[in-house]
This record gives C-alpha cells, structure tokens and sequence, in this order.
C-alpha cells in the first residue's frame, strides 16, 4: 500500500515537471492578483498594510480553487482514474497520494512565494512565521476539502463554477481563522488560538476529506 | 487457481464468476434485464450486440463501475462488492480509453500501473517485447499511434497476471498483427485456466478455446 502511495506520488510530481501549465498558473494568478493591490488602492503604507493579511488569504484561497479543477481531470480523461478505481489498494490512500503531490505543486510554492508578497504588502516582519504557518495548514485543508468539490465534479464538461459554489463555503472556516492569525500576529497578539483551529481543521479533514473524495470519485465513474 | 483447462460443452462445475438476473438501466432506458452469465476457470466469454446494445455498460457493470438495478455479481461465490479488493486484485481491466498517461514514456506508464495493481515489475521487459514495443520503450506515450498504445495496454494484461480479463473492443486501431497478438494472448491465458470476458465487431478465431457467446439483444 505504501508503494503504491509512492508510486502515484512520484507519477504525478514527475508530470507536473512535464507539464508546468498546469501548476504554474495558479501560481501567477496568486501573484498578479496581490501584486495589483498596492497598484489600484495607492502606496498608503498604512491601509496595506491593515488589508494584507486579508488579501493574502483571499489571492491564496482563489489560487488553490483554480488548481483544484485539474486535480481528477486529466486522470478521468484518459482513463487512469478508471484504473486508480480498479487498483486493489484502498482508493482513499491513492486519492491522499495525488492530494499531496497536487500540494506539493501549487500549496508549497505559494508558501514560499508568500514572504515576498507580504513585503509588497507592507506586512510588518514581526507577522511573517503567522503568515506562513497559518497558510500551511490553511493550504492542506483547502487542498484536502477541495478534493472532494473536484472528484463530484469531475465528470462535468464544465465544473469549474460548481466546484467553486461547492467548495466556498466549506473554505470560509479556513479563510476566517488564517487571516485572522495573521492579523492578531500583525497587532502583536498571541496565534496560539487561532492556529489550534486551523489545525484542528486540517487533521478533520484530513482523515475525513480522502474517503469523501474516495467515495465521490465511485461515483462520477459511472 | 485451479490449473484445469475446460474444454467442450460440459457443464462448468465451479463458476467463479456469474451474474444472475442482472439489469441496468440508463436514465429511465433499460439497457438489459434478467441477463444471466457464468464463467468458470479457462473459459472465454464474447459478448455480442449492436452498437449501444450495453455491451460496454455490462462490461462496467462487472468491474463495478456502474450500480446494477437488480441481481447480483458473484466472484468466488462471495456477492460484489464485498470484498471488493481481492476481486480488483484478480482482474485487469481493458477499457476504451488505454489509461496512459502521454507525458509518460511506455515503461514508466507501465511501471505505474503495476505498482497500482499490485503487481510485480519483473516481467515488464518481457511483457513490452511480446507487444512488441522494444523500441518505442522509452518514447513518451504521447508520440505513439493509436495502435501502438492499444499495445502499451495489452501489455499491462501480461504484467498483472490476473486471472480474469475484460476487454472491452481489444482490436481496436490494431493491425493484422495486432490481432494475431490478442488471439494469442487470451488462447495462451485460457489455457492457463484464466477467464476472459470480451466484446468485439470482428470475429477472433480462439482454437482449443471454450468460448461462450452472449448475444446482447436475447436480454
């Protein structure tokens, strides 16, 4: 079992190399979308500076849903989803492995890429390991919550709309809880609250999340 | 798995797969109703129909892809979908999309997908050289005709080593050769006592094959 976790966890970083559309995208939606805010409201150092954690969040939360509708995609295409569902290991594992390896790709690179925003931003230094940490776990959940909006939607010829309607308010938790932990961070708070959320959220979804996607993609095979 | 190869029409003393009484429907449309099969070690069974008679649908319904209306899909004597994954570790699947991956070169795809099922990699190199693919082995899958990775996927039947086939139209976009190449494969697989269900337009000729014919439009 754990091979074939490996297996479809190497089989997919080794196509997201091959294919850099795909995960690259989002990833310049994420920094087209913060870098026009200090463009259209103005160099004020202190309004940024109020909003950033905020839309931060937001361009990070709307990245992760625009990836999310290529997760099951292309496998349902060209029938290796029909294969993952014939596979005799537990499919819930095999959905884990392509959910990780989809993170790998477009969570961990936006992660990284955050700090370099946040300063766009004019987000005080003090607030980055909040920013980071809060989207790390923030990132996880939406990939993991999302993956069942896109194994439902999968069969659709254009699911991209409904994946969204699905998935929003499933994503509000996430989003409230990690702007706020990056907002009390800004203020000089203590996060210790806010990021026990967001972790609890994580760890719910994901022991829940794979065996609703397990389960929604048995059902868009048919 | 008994090694017993069933020849002529005697009757099969121990199905190991059957379906009783089956019936799928599409939106309100039944497709087919009270459809019965049986299937024992080293028997081949062709299922035949027009187009959109339900051949693909019924091959789907014995992968478990599609939920039946009625009746029951028995493998081992145990009602499907209990015990769901020995049953998936025991059958290869062939359907119309060959499930490669085009960014991927045959072997790898390859590799994968016998990580996927359960399998063992050892007979990969051979499995290529029967489908005769040696040279093409590390082309990305993307560059190969259609015939070629109709290839690639008849070549995933030899890594499994399951006992149960189901093919679904396996000449598709394939040469004379190619055909001679399935003929070979399922003869050679019935006669180590594995089953095969298939559906084809063309005839295939399976000598010293007990072959059963399922005529789509009798359900």
């Amino acid at each position: 079992m754990a091979s074939a976790f490996l297996t479809l966890l190497k089989r997919d970083l080794m196509l997201a190399l091959r294919r850099s559309s795909d995960w690259l995208n989002p990833l310049i939606f994420f920094i087209i979308v913060v870098s026009l805010f200090p463009l259209g409201v103005g160099p004020d150092g202190d309004l940024l500076r109020e909003i950033a954690p905020g839309v931060l969040w937001v361009a990070a939360l709307l990245a992760t849903l625009l990836g999310l509708d290529g997760l099951f995609k292309a496998d349902f295409d060209d029938g290796t989803l029909e294969q993952l569902l014939l596979s005799p290991h537990p499919l819930s594992v095999l959905v884990l492995a392509k959910i990780a390896s989809h993170w790998l790709c477009s969570g961990l690179p936006l992660l990284l890429l955050s700090p370099l925003l946040a300063v766009f931003m004019q987000l005080p230094s003090s607030a980055l390991p909040a920013l980071l940490a809060s989207l790390m776990l923030g990132t996880l959940s939406l990939c993991l919550i999302g993956a069942i909006g896109a194994a439902l939607t999968v069969s659709l010829r254009k699911g991209g709309v409904l994946l969204a309607l699905l998935v929003l308010p499933l994503y509000i938790p996430v989003l409230i809880f990690g702007s706020g932990t990056v907002v009390a961070a800004a203020a000089g708070f203590e996060i210790e609250a806010q990021l026990s959320i967001l972790g609890a959220i994580f760890l719910l979804s994901l022991s829940l999340a794979p065996l609703a996607t397990a389960a929604a993609l048995r059902v868009s095979a048919e | 798995m008994a090694g017993a190869c069933a020849h002529g029409n005697s009757p099969v003393s121990q199905a190991l797969l059957e379906a009783t009484d089956v019936a799928v429907f599409r939106g309100d449309h039944c497709l087919f109703s009270q459809l019965d099969l049986s299937l024992g070690s080293g028997q081949v069974l062709q299922v035949s129909g027009d187009n959109g008679s339900g051949k693909t649908t019924l091959l789907r319904g014995l992968c478990l892809f599609v939920p039946l209306e009625e009746g029951a899909v028995r493998w081992r004597g145990v009602t499907l979908p209990a015990k769901r994954d020995r049953y998936y570790s025991e059958l290869t699947y062939l359907g119309h999309h060959e499930g490669l991956k085009g960014d991927l070169s045959v072997v790898e795809n390859l590799r994968a997908s016998a990580s996927l099922s359960g399998s063992d990699a050892a007979t990969l190199p051979a499995a290529v050289e029967r489908v005769g693919l040696v040279n093409q082995a590390d082309l990305p899958c993307r560059s190969l005709s259609a015939g070629q990775r109709r290839r690639v996927s008849l070549a995933r039947l030899l890594i499994s080593n399951t006992p149960l086939w189901i093919l679904d139209e396996p000449l598709t976009s394939l040469d004379l050769h190619g055909k001679k190449l399935v003929e070979g494969l399922i003869t050679e697989h019935v006669g180590n006592g594995g089953l095969v269900v298939y559906t084809t337009h063309q005839p295939l000729s399976l000598s010293g094959c007990d072959v059963q014919m399922l005529q789509m439009s009798d359900w």
